[in-house]
């Protein structure tokens, strides 16, 4: 299924895309205002941009660096090519230390692996403890967005699923009171956790750390009851010394849910004492990235989420149009560059009005790798028949003046005549949710023409 | 071949070319009242702050709190700063830290820039108490505020093993329709003094 079909779904109810899409500019609106408050905001970017391309132009370096650092200070670190192999990786741990349930806090990583699912079928109990999280995994959903999980649910739903899962009284949809069951919920499944997993926003080559960002705490917690600790990221998560940070944690919030940091950001080194912290670097597809030089800017994303909160088509269609674990603009080019196949429809999914590109705070030029997405996929051969028909007749008459003009002249003759149910079938996708303007008697090029003769018969009369 | 090699070779196949490291010089705000952004921007994310004189002083808000005139279970790690009831060095297990009420803390410096108080685990035996509390209580010197993040990682080496974290205001969540709730699964509060 394509995106404009999953679109067409979420459209249906008019009054909740409008609340979704408010509830979206109100985030950017909040962006907009933090990034205001910093006067060096451009140059902050510019410097965090490039950190990112200096860390990928070393990258072998730096992994390294970071792996011996990371063992000196006492952590395992484990590689994996792919996402069985992280998911075996991570099974293997939990199983060598007898455990029975984990609590996890957001990493996009583990749900682009799909671990949960692997670890619940070997036995094993996984939590997801960011509130968000917790109602889409309640909901049996995926996250329709990277930093605001639920953002597409209605508080009386959460209250619905919360009756039906946590015992909370029925009808009840007040935020505060859903907050205050799930925290006791969730302090319960802390307290019984054997293990906790985390993703990682920043693993910093110099001194073989990680830095974990959250408003919860539940990386902390989940990371300081239980002894065993992993950490799961991707190869593209390095910066090469703390200071970077200096000028990651400034945008990250910021650009995010527009607070001036998160209310936690975690510096891990090391287990702590008497536990162990495992940390597994991942690939699964990351390397095929890097080798595509129009397309490599991306492993820069910092998933801030900024982009999608801007996008107009995100806005209006709904993290879950786009079937992908990384929705809107970047997962728009994330997700066919693993699977052009599956995704070949999402970088159509963009109006191209550059906003992705003017937001995002490490300056990758989201609209211009889509529009280079969408030749890759005609050049692949994997859009539509009937789209790759109709570019294939536009464009042959844009290039034959004669046909150009032919064809004005017949269309300006013979649509005004036509019936309604002739002009918007399905057959005609552009007419499904436009109406065509009025058309006009005479081209331009024929009032220009005309204008012309009256112009030059005027100035003979002279 | 092992996995590592395996990523590394294909990394290597066609890296990027190189770009040089940018310079962090000059970067970072300066206030001219750092403290009173410092609140306000704590006070913004839901925090609460206090300016005073000494210990005495501290004393003395403290007991006006209300969380902590209600208070049992109370840790403080700061000599002479509150009544603690609770001895963390003699907590086994920081599962049983679960229904400490407030524990009063140090923080290492504060960031005028984002209201955020660097603290460690250096010398604690359970840093699960930054989380598990219901309340914290931040104590920090008044000459330890920087103005920004950059002047803030100039102080941190990581050399050891250990654990720090910017902590600014109490644990929220704002998962259910954007409506920001304080408290969620950590502390319900956060209180920073700065002293001196
Ligand atoms: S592409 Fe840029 S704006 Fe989008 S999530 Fe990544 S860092 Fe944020």
């Amino acid at each position: 299924m394509d995106h404009s079909t999953r679109a067409a779904q979420f459209i249906r109810n008019e009054a909740r895309v409008h609340w979704h899409d408010q509830a979206l500019w109100y985030v950017r609106v909040k962006r907009d205002k933090m990034a205001q408050s910093v006067p060096e905001w451009e140059n902050l970017r510019e410097i965090a941009a490039q950190i990112k391309a200096h860390t990928m132009s070393r990258l072998p370096d730096y992994l390294e660096m970071f792996e011996e650092n990371a063992t000196r200070l006492g952590a395992k670190v484990h590689w994996a090519v792919d996402a069985r192999e992280h998911n075996e990786t991570v099974y293997q741990i939990l199983k060598n230390h007898g455990v029975q349930r984990v609590v996890k806090s957001k990493s996009m990583l583990t749900e682009e692996c799909h671990l949960n699912p692997f670890l619940e079928a070997r036995g094993i109990e996984v939590v997801d403890t960011d509130l968000g999280e917790r109602i889409v995994q309640l909901a049996q959903e995926p996250p329709s967005h990277i930093v605001l999980p639920a953002i597409h649910k209605k508080k009386e739903e959460i209250g619905e699923l919360f009756h039906r899962y946590l015992h909370t009284e029925k009808g009840a949809s007040d935020p505060t009171y859903l907050t205050e069951s799930a925290r006791g919920h969730l302090r319960e499944k802390f307290l019984k956790a054997d293990a906790g997993i985390t993703g990682v926003n920043f693993a910093i080559a110099e001194t073989g750390g990680l830095v974990i960002c959250t408003n919860e705490g539940n990386a902390d917690m989940g990371t300081s009851l239980p002894p065993l600790h992993i950490a799961c990221m991707g190869f593209e998560k390095l910066i090469p010394r703390a200071r970077d940070l200096g000028v990651f944690l400034r945008l990250l919030a910021r650009s995010a849910t527009g607070q001036p940091i998160t209310t936690y950001s975690a510096h891990f080194h090391g287990p702590r004492p008497g536990g162990e912290l495992h940390i597994v670097i991942v690939d699964n597809g990351r390397s095929q990235i890097l080798q595509k030089p129009e397309f490599r800017r991306t492993l820069s994303c910092i998933r801030c989420g900024a982009c999608m909160n801007t996008c107009p088509v995100y806005r209006r269609s709904g993290g879950h149009s786009y079937d992908s674990v990384v929705p809107g603009p970047i997962g728009s080019i994330l997700s066919p560059a693993q699977d052009p196949q599956r995704y070949y429809s999402l970088p159509f999914a963009s109006s191209l009005c550059g906003s992705c590109t003017d937001v995002c705070p490490v300056k990758i030029d989201l609209h211009h790798q889509l529009l280079a997405w969408r030749k890759e996929l005609v050049l692949q051969g994997l859009i539509p028949f009937s789209k790759r028909l109709t570019m294939k007749v536009v464009g042959w008459v844009f290039q034959n003046t004669w046909a150009y003009e032919g064809t004005g002249r017949l269309v300006r003759w013979i649509v005004p005549k036509l019936p309604r149910s002739v002009l918007y079938n399905r057959w005609n996708v552009w007419g499904k949710q436009r109406e065509l303007p009025p058309f006009p008697k005479e081209s331009f090029r024929e009032m220009y023409r005309k204008r012309k003769v009256q112009g030059s018969e005027a100035r003979n009369r002279k | 071949m092992t996995s590592k090699q395996t990523i590394l070779q294909a990394i290597k196949k066609s890296l990027p070319p190189e770009v040089p490291l940018p310079d962090l010089q000059g970067l970072g705000v300066c206030y001219e009242n750092p403290e009173a952004q410092f609140a306000e921007i704590l006070k913004a994310v839901g925090g609460s702050f206090f300016r005073v004189k000494d210990i005495e002083a501290l004393n003395r808000e403290l007991k006006n709190l209300k969380f902590y005139q209600n208070a049992r279970k109370i840790v403080s790690l700061l000599p002479g700063v509150g009544e603690p009831t609770v001895d963390l060095e003699s907590v086994e297990d920081p599962h049983h830290l679960e229904d400490v009420e407030v524990a009063i803390l140090k923080g290492e410096f504060a960031v005028a820039e984002n209201g955020a108080v660097w603290v460690t685990d250096r010398g604690l035996r359970h840093r699960a108490i930054y989380f598990i509390t219901q309340h914290l209580i931040l104590v920090v010197e008044a000459h330890q505020l920087v103005h920004n993040m950059h002047q803030a990682y100039e102080r941190l080496a990581f050399i050891n093993p250990g654990y720090g974290a910017f902590i600014s205001g109490p644990s929220k969540t704002a998962d259910i329709e954007q409506a920001l709730v304080i408290g969620a699964h950590g502390p319900r509060s956060c209180t920073v003094f700065l002293v001196g």
